[in-house]
């Protein structure tokens, strides 16, 4: 479909909008590489979030609802961090679509 | 290929000038922004649909079958046969013109090929040539044309910018519904796999699991459990709802987009708190867990395969009758097609509220009961405690679904509840609201991230018209009963009006519900303070 993404000898199948096709093949060397596309150094704190939604997508198969997000990165970052403000800080171009590009997530599709 | 949505004073300046050559020989122009991807062959190849393959709508070969054009007229042939609707769109139209400017894609575009005759002529133009005896003689002078590639591509390209609505069809003199034309032109671009990936996605998906978004049912009890957790935080109250319970008096199902998107999930905990109220014998199913059909954005036979799951489930679970949430395609199926795909659904019973005692009359076929009927009713024999007050801090507005208003005829129900869960309400000018009302721009599978600028250009009317009582009454809500609604309005807000957010019917009464041994509410379901407290107290 829309292409072949290659970094460091390995190509990855990627979407019109550069999402990986693949959960499997993510790794954290993609994840950076995905980021530094779109202009973002991924700092402890964008870590949090990837490793959070790639933990939740392992066991319920689909990215968290916002909500959800906003509530564990508030537990785990503290509550001046529990909110979509904050997460809009780390990702200007959404948690929900940004964040889980560089997890290497589906977009989620239909009513939403 | 993400593209950048032109501003909202770039897109405002609409040309209604028609090209100057005539529609025949103005070729269409694949305008980034304006469709949507192709289907990936793995959604297609999910529900076992023709032609799976990569390919992209902006390609010059879209990797057709070696026969299309046989496919692609044998198929139009059998359902002039099998639906005389269709045959009779084709045949009467006499091109008067009523319809032209009712098109919301056209009235944000201008372009004359999204004025609903024009948009129907594609079809009917090679309909004339193939199957009519003036067409096939006279050509082009009978309005005909061969079907070629190009002609296939306008055809594609134009179907997916109809978002069904049928606003249209409420002013045609002859009833012609564009809306049918659109699904069968669909259907026959779907025999050759032309569809998009954001409406295959949702149908391979929901083949899978049940739901659009293939949410797994530890996923969806999740999701529930993490409102109810929410709800007990702001009412005090413990709610526990039971999952594909056996032997329940009603099966709920309600779009997935609730279970998983605000502000659809806000509404989602208005039903759990309203139905734990009412001490309803009731389940949810982590099977039938959705309402919506994005087959029926594909083919009829799609939307009837997947459709029949929550019969399905409702036999399996032994149900009585199904109470549905708010969605708005949902509910043109059950009322318009169901009788004709599966017949009366007389395994479950005629379905009548437990609380007031009121039989649903008007479902006596379906046995499925819209939410806003069951609570108007509710609200109407004052079985419910409602402050409306603590939807003070909201001046709430109502946009008509397209299909819960013009498919099925619900208009007073929602109002009669907003009107008695809040106390400010306006309504929008008469010309864009119940039977004329404007679509969201995103209905029928069109509300993907790739066609942004065609979902702002087809949102503008209804956008208009909330501004216009933004600025007169404040408003800073607009309500609505439909999941593609809560999800494709607040862009649309942002780009064009700023500051009115979108909310279903049910988060309002779940604000204004006052529940038995609550404790004393600071907020609403949003957590954001309630300012009638605060300013009662002064």
């Amino acid at each position: 479909m829309a292409g072949l993404l290659e970094f460091k000898g390995k190509k990855y199948e990627i979407d019109d909008d550069g999402y990986l096709l693949n959960w499997q093949e993510w790794n954290e060397d993609i994840a950076g590489h995905l980021a530094e596309i779109e202009g973002i150094n991924l700092t402890e704190a964008h870590w949090e979030v990837i490793k959070f939604l790639r933990n939740y997508f392992l066991q319920y198969q689909i990215a968290p609802m916002i909500k959800i997000l906003v509530k564990e990165i508030g537990k785990v970052m503290g509550p001046e961090k529990g909110n979509t403000k904050y997460l809009y800080e780390l990702y200007p171009g959404g948690p929900a679509k940004q964040a889980c590009k560089f997890a290497g997530l589906p977009k989620p599709t239909g009513c939403v | 290929m993400s593209n950048k949505v032109p501003t909202p004073d770039e897109l405002s300046k609409i040309d209604y000038k028609p090209p100057k050559r005539k529609w025949m020989d103005t070729p269409v122009e694949f305008k980034p922004g304006t469709w949507c991807y192709g289907s990936r062959p793995k959604y297609l190849e999910a529900v076992g649909m023709p032609n799976p393959r990569d390919w992209k709508p902006s390609d010059e070969d879209w990797k057709l079958p070696e026969n299309w054009k046989e496919i692609f007229l044998e198929g139009m042939e059998e359902r002039l046969r099998k639906y005389r609707s269709f045959r009779l769109f084709m045949d009467i139209c006499v091109r008067c013109g009523a319809c032209a400017d009712k098109c919301h894609f056209f009235i944000g575009s201008g372009d004359p090929k999204n004025m609903p005759v024009l948009r129907a002529e594609l079809l009917r133009s090679v309909y004339r040539k193939y199957f009519t005896t003036s067409g096939k003689l006279l050509g082009k002078v009978a309005g005909a044309r061969e079907l070629t590639v190009d002609v296939l591509k306008e055809i594609w390209y134009y179907m997916y910018q109809c978002s069904e609505c049928r606003r249209c069809s409420v002013f045609c003199p002859y009833g012609i519904d564009t809306a049918e034309i659109t699904l069968i032109g669909r259907e026959l671009l779907n025999l050759l796999g032309l569809n998009t990936d954001w409406i295959a996605g949702p149908v391979a998906n929901c083949y899978r699991t049940g739901n659009h978004l293939g949410i797994e049912p530890h996923t969806f009890k999740n999701s529930l459990e993490f409102f109810l957790s929410d709800i007990e935080d702001i009412t005090g109250i413990k709610i526990e709802p039971s999952f594909n319970r056996k032997g329940a008096e009603i099966l709920f199902v309600t779009p997935s987009g609730d279970t998983f998107a605000d502000p659809g999930t806000y509404t989602c905990m208005g039903y759990l708190m309203l139905f734990h109220e009412l001490g309803l014998d009731y389940t949810w199913s982590t099977y039938a867990s959705e309402g919506g059909n994005f087959g029926f954005f594909t083919s009829n036979e799609m939307a009837k395969r997947l459709h029949y799951k929550i019969f399905a489930e409702a036999k399996r679970l032994g149900v009585k009758w199904i109470l549905g949430g708010e969605c708005g395609h949902m509910w043109r199926l059950l009322n318009q097609y169901l009788d004709t795909w599966h017949g009366p659904a007389d395994f479950l019973e005629e379905p009548v509220s437990p609380i007031t005692g009121t039989k649903f009359e008007n479902t006596k076929s379906s046995r499925l009961v819209h939410i806003a009927e069951f609570t108007a009713d509710l609200i109407k024999h004052g079985k419910l405690n409602l402050d409306p007050s603590r939807n003070d801090h909201l001046k709430v507005t109502f946009h008509d679904s397209c299909n819960t208003s013009r498919g099925m005829g619900i208009f007073e129900e929602p109002r009669y509840i907003i009107k008695n869960v809040c106390n400010h309400f306006y309504e929008m000018p008469e010309d864009t609201i119940r039977e004329k009302t404007f679509c969201c721009g995103s209905g029928s599978g069109l509300n993907a991230g790739e066609n942004m600028e065609l979902r702002m250009r087809g949102g503008f009317p209804r956008a208009n018209a909330v501004r216009f009582v933004k600025e007169k009454h404040g408003v800073n809500m607009l309500a609505n009963i439909c999941a593609i609604d809560r999800a494709a309005l607040p862009p649309l807000m942002d780009y064009w009006v700023t500051d009115v957010r979108v909310t279903g019917v049910h988060e309002l009464v779940g604000n204004a519900l006052v529940m038995k041994g609550e404790k004393e509410r600071t907020v609403d379901l949003r957590n954001e303070p309630l300012t009638s407290k605060e300013s009662k107290e002064e």
